[in-house]
């Protein structure tokens, strides 16, 4: 049976179905959020703040980075981060999100081309975490 | 954004960034409250007409967003509304007082017998709601489903409406209100129990705990279960004969009693209950679970080390006794 160009690629996996759905990104929050709360770089940005909150929004964080469904916009990242980028937050912190999100993703066994692929979605959320 | 707000025969203009709660309660109009965190669900309205923001319906059940009942403390709602105080049909239960005696020099027992058939598990907790409209929640120390008896712990403060009413004004065979149960701090029933239980609370952080410790024991909890009780000095403590029986009783469990300003050679330990937690955290950290109550301080700050010493997020179970809050217009005395 033939299959028209658009039926051939669906039926290559996405990069979210690639590293697992919503159940990678389960496995994947626990694991990160402590690296980022255990790293002095960061951590002082979480001071005070809930971490069942902080939880969930790391959940919705990764599930964009992982290239799945989300309601994620540029508007969001600014407003999100405004009082932090106010208290310091600039371009290196940014990477320390990039590192751990990375070093995460090798821990859970994911191939060091998805983990570059995660990285560029991620990266491309710089500039409006950091309201430039 | 300004929306307008009826109730009844009034309607108020809300001002920017103000919740219903505070909107209506600077305009004199009386709505039950008391952590203004949208925990503790003293402040259930009803929107009648217009509709209110998902932050308003978090953490309610199902059952309650189909009746459209909503936190008044946690909404802020974006077009006009129209409001009531929900008239408590199958919101709210009468409790009869049916006992109260000490504990220990500032904390009281109070049990309560609920009409009709009351649901719930150990560790949650419910709001008492008495004749002037004061609300406050408390912890579930039993099951109430054994004899519908319903036991909380009220830790009585010099300033604590509720409390001093308590003490002083509710008598045994008075009625109150009560509503609830909510939260989900408390012990299921797992396959392959045999996983470590760990129990920390300061206060009458006990009064859960306490009840959650019971329900595991008694289903047959497999693992071992440590009860960590905090307290300032040692007469702060409660219970402890109890618990130390319930040791004798069962070999895996284990209670501690911590207190910050003890001696050592005592049957308690001295210092501080954070540090003397994580020193006897068990080693399998990821089949641990972990339940914690009382001061929001120390439930935090236990929480985060938990988690960063290995403890899945999802496996740590808090319930942070807030204190109460007063609504805009009347600020506490």
């Amino acid at each position: 049976m033939n299959q028209s160009p658009t039926e051939k690629e669906n039926i290559v996996a996405s990069l979210y179905e690639r590293l697992g759905g919503a159940s990678a990104v389960d496995a994947a929050v626990d694991i990160f959020y402590r690296k980022m709360l255990a790293d002095d770089r960061v951590s002082g940005y979480f001071d005070g703040t809930d971490m069942d909150r902080q939880i969930a929004k790391q959940k919705a964080f990764l599930t964009m980075a992982f290239g799945g469904p989300n309601k994620y916009t540029g508007k969001d990242m600014r407003e999100g981060h405004k009082h932090l980028v106010a208290r310091g937050l600039n371009s290196t912190h940014v990477d320390v999100v990039i590192e751990h999100l990375g070093t995460t993703l090798k821990e859970l066994g994911v191939s060091a081309a998805d983990i570059a692929e995660v990285a560029a979605i991620a990266e491309g959320a710089r500039n409006d975490v950091l309201g430039r | 954004m300004t929306v307008r707000i009826a109730i009844g025969d009034a309607c108020f203009a809300s001002e920017s960034d103000e919740t219903v709660l505070d909107c209506l309660s600077r305009n004199g109009v009386s709505v039950p409250h008391a952590c203004k965190s949208g925990v503790c669900h003293s402040c259930l309205m009803q929107v009648t007409d217009g509709e209110v923001p998902d932050a308003a319906q978090k953490g309610l059940k199902p059952t309650y967003k189909k009746q459209n009942l909503f936190l008044a403390c946690q909404c802020k709602p974006e077009k006009d509304i129209t409001v009531r105080l929900p008239d408590g049909a199958g919101l709210d239960t009468r409790a009869l007082i049916v006992g109260k005696d000490m504990l220990n020099h500032n904390v009281m027992r109070l049990e309560l017998r609920g009409e009709g058939s009351f649901a719930c598990e150990p560790g949650q907790y419910i709001t008492l709601i008495n004749g002037d409209g004061l609300a406050r929640s408390y912890s579930i120390a039993n099951d109430p489903t054994k004899d519908g008896r319903i036991e909380l712990h009220i830790r009585l403060l010099n300033d604590g409406q509720m409390s001093t009413f308590l003490k002083d004004r509710a008598a045994i065979g008075a009625f109150l209100t009560i509503r609830g149960p909510a939260g989900n701090c408390f012990y299921v029933r797992e396959e392959g129990d045999a996983y470590p239980i760990v129990l920390a609370g300061t206060g009458t952080g006990l009064a859960p705990l306490y009840g959650i410790t019971k329900q595991a024991l008694a289903s047959g909890h497999k693992g071992e279960v440590q009860l960590f009780h905090g307290a300032l000095k040692d007469v702060d403590l409660y219970l402890v004969t109890q618990l130390q029986a319930l040791a004798q009783e069962h070999p895996n469990f284990r209670y501690v009693p911590c207190v910050l300003k003890g001696d050592a050679g005592q049957f308690y330990q001295p210092g501080n209950i954070e540090e003397i937690v994580m020193a006897a955290m068990p080693a399998e950290k990821t089949r641990t679970r972990m339940f914690l109550c009382g001061a929001p301080e120390m439930v935090n700050a236990l929480k985060r080390k938990a988690f960063l010493s290995g403890l899945a997020s999802k496996h740590i179970f808090v319930d942070a006794f807030l204190p109460s809050q007063a609504a805009a217009a009347h600020p506490a005395p």
